[in-house]
């Protein structure tokens, strides 16, 4: 037996902490329209990665520079959030929620298939402008991309949480999910509010495809990361951004610690599930996650 | 100043609910609408607001107005900023909410930061308790805070008229007296025109100034409320009293029972 070694350790804890933000971005997103339209979105993966074929595309097609291609893929993130909320989402307002999430795994499908027929089955890469060397700090090696991608999510993650607690939109909009027809009573347009809802998503999600487009290149399988979603929501609670970055960063630790420390004994691919036990196991013990709402009994 | 004419309201396209309801809020003034369980109350005050959209319902013959304008083909949020607020019944607060974003939110149609401010203060110098708890959950306050918060935040939308919604409903006496107390002086401090809904009539015809009575999706009386409280028909089926104005005995009911003289 090796003696302990902290700086293994210290490796796969900041690895972890730097993915477990990058998934928490993608988190938000869904964590955003299930607060505000109650709604569960199955299709977030898809949403993540139609928006890296977005910002692929853009720059390979048009040679736009990776900002530019990274604005195209917010504008038509929230171009597509505003258009499927009319659409698909809209018609089913006060249907049974299992109506909605069907309606977004069938999204997910017709997604994945619209993608692939519009840019081709083949890997394409979204370049960020940052070198390639890794930030040395001791035995910690960083990639620029990902302490960008972490920036990034910090940053937004912190935007919203100011925009739900302090301002008059983000109050009006927790009232929606509170009760829709209060709200209607109150003079809250409750559509207007569904729809920036989606579109808020819309934005979360083009940020998530760049970033997470960047680590792992574009094709079908970054819809794959959408997968993560659920542990990291059910860990932190359904409608708390402080519980998808807490969540998100478990998450983010867990499998690195599970690629690190199992892997070796049973042949690999405990990084892929241990997220899951994690999740079944609170599930049973906190089934609202840990930041997630109680519902308020009175007695 | 709000009026409904002839209104019929059918819900899923066949259940008609409201038979033909006419009625009057004049300005500064209190309305009471009684009736019992079912009457139609509840389906009046949202035909007005146009909430009968959100549970499928209809006004299919008649007209609301406000001062002349057409409110039934309006949206709810729309029925707001023309300056009508519709307290539920309930004391339907937003639980997950602290108290000041209740009424933050309730000041959605008001544009200007400071107006909503200052609606804050107004509604704290009604309830100075709210202001207490201004940073507690809604779902955690007691019954009558919350009775005082769907109140305070239907104040915010600065409303010319407020539908009340059976403000007593499960509440203690002492605190139902503060409520209309409040209620009152909204008429007489603000001017605020108010359409009560209620099944305690003694308490309702006590404060307003004019009453309607429903039964079966149909007015079938209506006077000032002084006269109201003089009707025999009321005294004996709405406030509990027999034609000398003394509390009946229950042993009699069985033997004698009158008749409605509103259904000849």
């Amino acid at each position: 037996m090796p003696e302990f070694e902290w700086q293994f350790t210290l490796v796969l804890l900041t690895n972890g902490i730097m993915i477990g933000l990058m998934y928490a971005l993608i988190a938000l997103g869904f964590v955003l329209i299930y607060k505000a339209t109650d709604a569960i979105n199955f299709a977030q993966g898809e949403f993540v990665m139609f928006a890296g074929f977005i910002a692929a595309g853009s720059a390979e097609i048009l040679g736009a520079p990776f900002w530019l291609s990274a604005m195209f893929a917010i504008i038509g993130m929230i171009a597509l959030g505003f258009g499927l909320e009319r659409v698909v989402l809209r018609p089913l307002i006060g249907r049974p929620v299992i109506a909605v999430v069907m309606a977004t795994i069938g999204l997910a499908a017709v997604l994945r298939g619209a993608a692939t027929m519009a840019f081709g089955a083949g890997t394409r890469a979204v370049v960020m402008p940052v070198s390639d060397e890794p930030l040395e700090l001791g035995p910690v090696m960083l990639p620029p991309v990902q302490l960008v991608g972490a920036g990034v999510s910090l940053v937004f993650l912190a935007a919203f949480t100011w925009f739900f607690l302090k301002s008059r939109t983000g109050i009006a909009m927790r009232a929606v999910a509170d009760s829709q027809q209060v709200s209607m009573a109150m003079g809250i347009n409750v559509r207007r509010y569904f729809a920036l809802a989606w579109a808020m998503a819309g934005i979360v999600s083009a940020l998530g495809g760049v970033v997470w487009g960047t680590m792992l290149g574009v094709d079908n399988q970054l819809a794959l990361v959408g997968l993560k979603v659920f542990p990291v929501v059910i860990l932190g609670g359904l409608d708390s951004i402080m519980g998808a970055v807490i969540g998100g960063l478990i998450v983010g630790i867990v499998e690195n610690f599970a690629a690190g420390y199992l892997d070796p004994y049973v042949g690999g691919g405990t990084k892929d599930f241990a997220p899951y036990v994690l999740m079944i196991i609170v599930l049973m013990i906190r089934p609202e996650g840990i930041f997630g709402r109680r519902r308020i009994e009175r007695v | 100043m709000l009026a409904l004419n002839n209104v019929e309201v059918v819900y899923d396209g066949v259940i008609l609910v409201l038979k033909g309801v006419s009625l009057n809020a004049e300005e500064g003034q209190i309305t009471t609408l009684l009736g019992a369980n079912g009457a139609g109350k509840t389906t009046t005050l949202k035909a007005i607001s146009g909430l009968l959209h959100t549970e499928r319902g209809q006004v299919t013959k008649g007209s609301v107005e406000l001062d002349g304008e057409r409110l039934d083909r309006l949206q709810p949020f729309d029925v707001v900023k023309r300056g009508v607020a519709q307290v539920f019944e309930g004391r339907r607060v937003f639980e997950n909410l602290s108290v000041e974003e209740n009424l933050i939110a309730g000041a959605h149609s008001r544009r200007n930061y400071a107006d909503v401010r200052a609606g804050i203060d107004r509604v704290y110098a009604s309830f100075p308790v709210l202001k207490e708890r201004r940073h507690v959950s809604a779902g955690y306050l007691s019954g009558g805070e919350q009775q005082m918060l769907v109140i305070g935040r239907a104040l915010m939308s600065d409303p010319k008229v407020i539908l009340l919604d059976e403000p007593s409903l499960g509440l203690a006496p002492m605190v139902i007296d503060e409520i209309f107390g409040v209620i009152r002086r909204l008429k007489d401090e603000q001017n605020i025109t108010v359409l009560l809904v209620e099944q305690n009539a003694a308490l309702a015809l006590d404060i307003a100034d004019h009453g309607y009575v429903m039964e079966n999706g149909r007015i079938v009386l209506e006077g000032p409320a002084e006269s109201l409280r003089q009707n025999s028909d009321i005294k004996e089926f709405y406030l509990g009293l027999n034609e000398a104005g003394t509390r009946r005995s229950y042993r009699d009911t069985k033997n004698y029972r009158r008749r409605k003289r509103w259904l000849s």
